[in-house]
């Protein structure tokens, strides 16, 4: 039976908090389709008030009280309904969380999940809007997943939650409609988790995470009756990064485009061809890397402004086209 | 800048000149004398260690930052009386005395100051990272304020275990104009969870007088404004705060909700490093600090103890010099000891996942 996205991420909630006593979840709306889509449907009919606990609008102190639980044997998952606002956390994420275990020499690991999700488009405008990921992926000690795929969803979602470290797993509602098969779960360890080829491919290698990898599929299959064939590259776990699978795929192809929901400076996109290229020989490339990220302005609301902004699949066309230039 | 008129709550409590609270320490039925001695040899201890580490400092051995805390050591020894190993405590910049009176130990935290693998954070942390889980002691973080929502999850777990443990939020006067505190203070009232949070006002954040950067003195206005029981005590007093500390505890352990404890102290020496820094601020005068240090923490409970039970006289006098040979060891020992090996700096990142 096909699943949609948002069924998958309320069924890995469901079989953590069937199987775990030792996981709640807390957070802004959890009580409210509008909040979190149909990711989080009737879970607190479910499994209690007391498992999933809606909150006063305290980014900070709801993060950091996860933070605090995670240290004394809970496994909690904090829901940010967006990005945004979970700006007004960075405190107990990036300096407690992430910092936890080095800080105390390893004898203490907070093993929090801090869910964010991407919430954007629709003339939202710069606050509604923001995609952060490679932020967090700067960050020593925060582990940061982003699943594409349904089954991603939710079984990165299970692994992150059983991970004893501190997690973000940031889900994006473009992708809540997406359906696919939805196998049963089998046990995976975040820190087993990598990279992996979704399309074989030999001309071109595309490489996304989260929405991006929608699009770099899309594209790959329009070349594919072109009789171009496109490599597509997941990464799912950002940070740590492995860029393996991106490397041995570019030896092969010789061609590199990165696509990216986030911006560009300093951004994923560039930190994956930086990675690539320090590690293949010059002579392999047959065309220089290209990156497709957002440019470097907030998001508009102004609906031209706004479709102009976003990486469109055409985008994506023309880039890969110009690789391929003779 | 103009600023308006600072209206103190706290009245003679925040008084360097208050007579009252210069006197031996009046001691109750409640506190038998080995209990008295104990509070004794626990505030020496916080205060010999931090000697030391003041000397650390000026000697020129360790450059780590460390925040003293010479003078509030009845403020951690008070609180610590009323907790039990499974209690939880977090603990800020200026917590070598609350891990000291929660049982860590003087080698460790020497140790650790001196970044050796022997610290109690295995040298990665430094005066500022100290840890201790088998005494309930969770970390502090200097970071103003930066534990106190984890204390509320600590909270949150322990009512979730229902078994009467408690947490702990450690922080100063300073903490209180950070945002998340008034968040953490609203989150464990609305939940009733069992956090006892425990201000350290010595009036000074840093650099800057408490009357320069709020409009009255007093921390436990917050508490209310939150529906949050709380009690203010002379902090320097180490049997009222034992006395107020156990009051909301029991509360606490009974499920009725968080507590709020404000001790009223004051630091000898400066926010960071050995100096005293004397003229700093408007109200840190040579003054202040010299009636400051007649409300001693320390020799007003020794001398209460010697007046009341005069044959206890030679047991304070060897607890003081046993005190004295236990950091003269900690010390050699903390010299002696190794660095952690560099490798350590990438194994202590991560958590070792279990298999399966």
């Amino acid at each position: 039976m096909k699943v949609d996205y948002g069924s998958a991420i309320l069924s890995g909630f469901e079989y953590l908090l069937e199987n775990y006593p030792e996981v709640f979840v807390m957070g802004q709306g959890l009580w409210s389709p509008w909040y979190v889509g149909n990711s989080m449907t009737n879970l607190e009919k479910k499994f209690g008030q007391k498992r999933v606990i809606d909150t006063p609008v305290s980014e900070s102190a709801c993060t950091g009280a996860a933070v605090g639980a995670s240290l004394c044997g809970y496994k909690p998952i904090v829901v940010h309904p967006r990005v945004d606002f979970m700006l007004y956390a960075m405190d107990p994420i990036i300096n407690q969380a992430a910092k936890w275990s080095h800080m105390l020499g390893g004898q203490a690991s907070p093993s929090v999940t801090i869910r964010g999700i991407v919430n954007r488009g629709g003339e939202q405008g710069a606050q509604h809007s923001q995609a952060l990921h490679s932020w967090f992926a700067h960050v020593p000690g925060l582990r940061v997943a982003m699943p594409a795929t349904v089954q991603d969803a939710r079984d990165l979602l299970i692994a992150s939650v059983l991970s004893p470290d501190p997690v973000l797993y940031i889900d994006d509602r473009w992708l809540y409609d997406q359906v696919d098969e939805l196998p049963p779960v089998k046990l995976s360890k975040l820190s087993d988790i990598s990279p992996k080829i979704i399309h074989e491919g030999t001309d071109v290698t595309l490489v996304g995470c989260s929405y991006s990898l929608r699009q770099c599929i899309e594209v790959a299959e329009e070349f594919f009756t072109q009789g171009i064939s496109c490599e597509v590259i997941d990464l799912r776990i950002i940070n740590p990064l492995d860029c393996k699978v991106v490397c041995n795929s570019v030896a092969k192809t010789g061609r590199l485009c990165v696509v990216d929901g986030g911006w560009s400076t300093c951004g994923l996109a560039g930190e994956v061809i930086a990675s690539v290229s320090e590690r293949i020989d010059t002579e392999i490339w047959r065309a220089k890397p290209t990156r497709l990220s957002l440019t470097n302005t907030p998001a508009p609301t102004s609906k031209p402004l706004e479709d102009n902004y976003y990486t469109s699949h055409e985008d994506i066309v023309s880039a890969v086209k110009r690789l391929l230039e003779p | 800048m103009k600023m308006r008129n600072h209206k103190s709550l706290l009245g003679r409590l925040a008084d360097p000149s208050a007579e009252e609270f210069k006197q031996a320490l009046s001691l109750s039925q409640r506190w038998q004398p080995y209990e008295l001695l104990r509070f004794y040899e626990s505030m020496v201890r916080i205060r010999l260690v931090e000697e030391a580490i003041a000397e650390l400092e000026l000697n020129g051995e360790s450059k780590c930052p460390c925040h003293l805390g010479i003078g509030q050591e009845a403020a951690a020894v008070g609180v610590a009386v009323g907790l039990r190993s499974s209690d939880r405590a977090f603990g800020a910049h200026r917590s070598h005395s609350h891990f000291l009176a929660m049982g860590g130990t003087s080698e460790s935290l020497i140790a650790e100051i001196l970044g050796k693998i022997t610290g109690c954070s295995k040298g990665m942390g430094g005066s500022m990272h100290l840890y201790g889980e088998k005494f309930g002691f969770m970390g502090s973080v200097p970071i103003v304020a930066g534990t106190v929502p984890l204390a509320v999850g600590a909270g949150l777990a322990a009512k979730m275990d229902g078994n009467g443990d408690i947490a702990i939020a450690f922080f100063g006067d300073g903490a209180s104009e950070e945002g998340v505190i008034h968040e953490s203070l609203n989150l464990a009232s609305q939940y009733e969870l069992p956090v006892l949070f425990v201000c350290e006002n010595n009036l000074y954040s840093s650099h800057l007088d408490i009357t320069q950067r709020q409009p009255s003195d007093s921390i436990a206005r917050y508490a209310n404004a939150h529906c949050v029981n709380s009690l203010v005590v002379e902090g320097n007093d180490v049997i009222s705060v034992a006395d107020s500390a156990l009051e909301l505890i029991s509360e606490l352990r009974a499920g009725n909700g968080p507590a709020f404890l404000e001790a009223i102290t004051y630091r000898w020496r400066g926010h960071v490093g050995a100096s005293e820094n004397i003229d700093v601020g408007v109200r840190r005068s040579l003054e202040d600090m010299t009636a400051w240090k007649t409300r001693d923490p320390i020799s007003r409970l020794s001398t209460a103890i010697i007046d009341k039970y005069p044959e206890l006289k030679s047991d304070v006098d060897s607890k003081f010099k046993a005190i004295k040979i236990e950091i003269k060891n900690a010390l050699s020992s903390a010299r002696n000891a190794p660095y952690p090996e560099v490798n350590q700096n990438w194994e202590a990142l991560f958590s070792k996942e279990p298999t399966g």
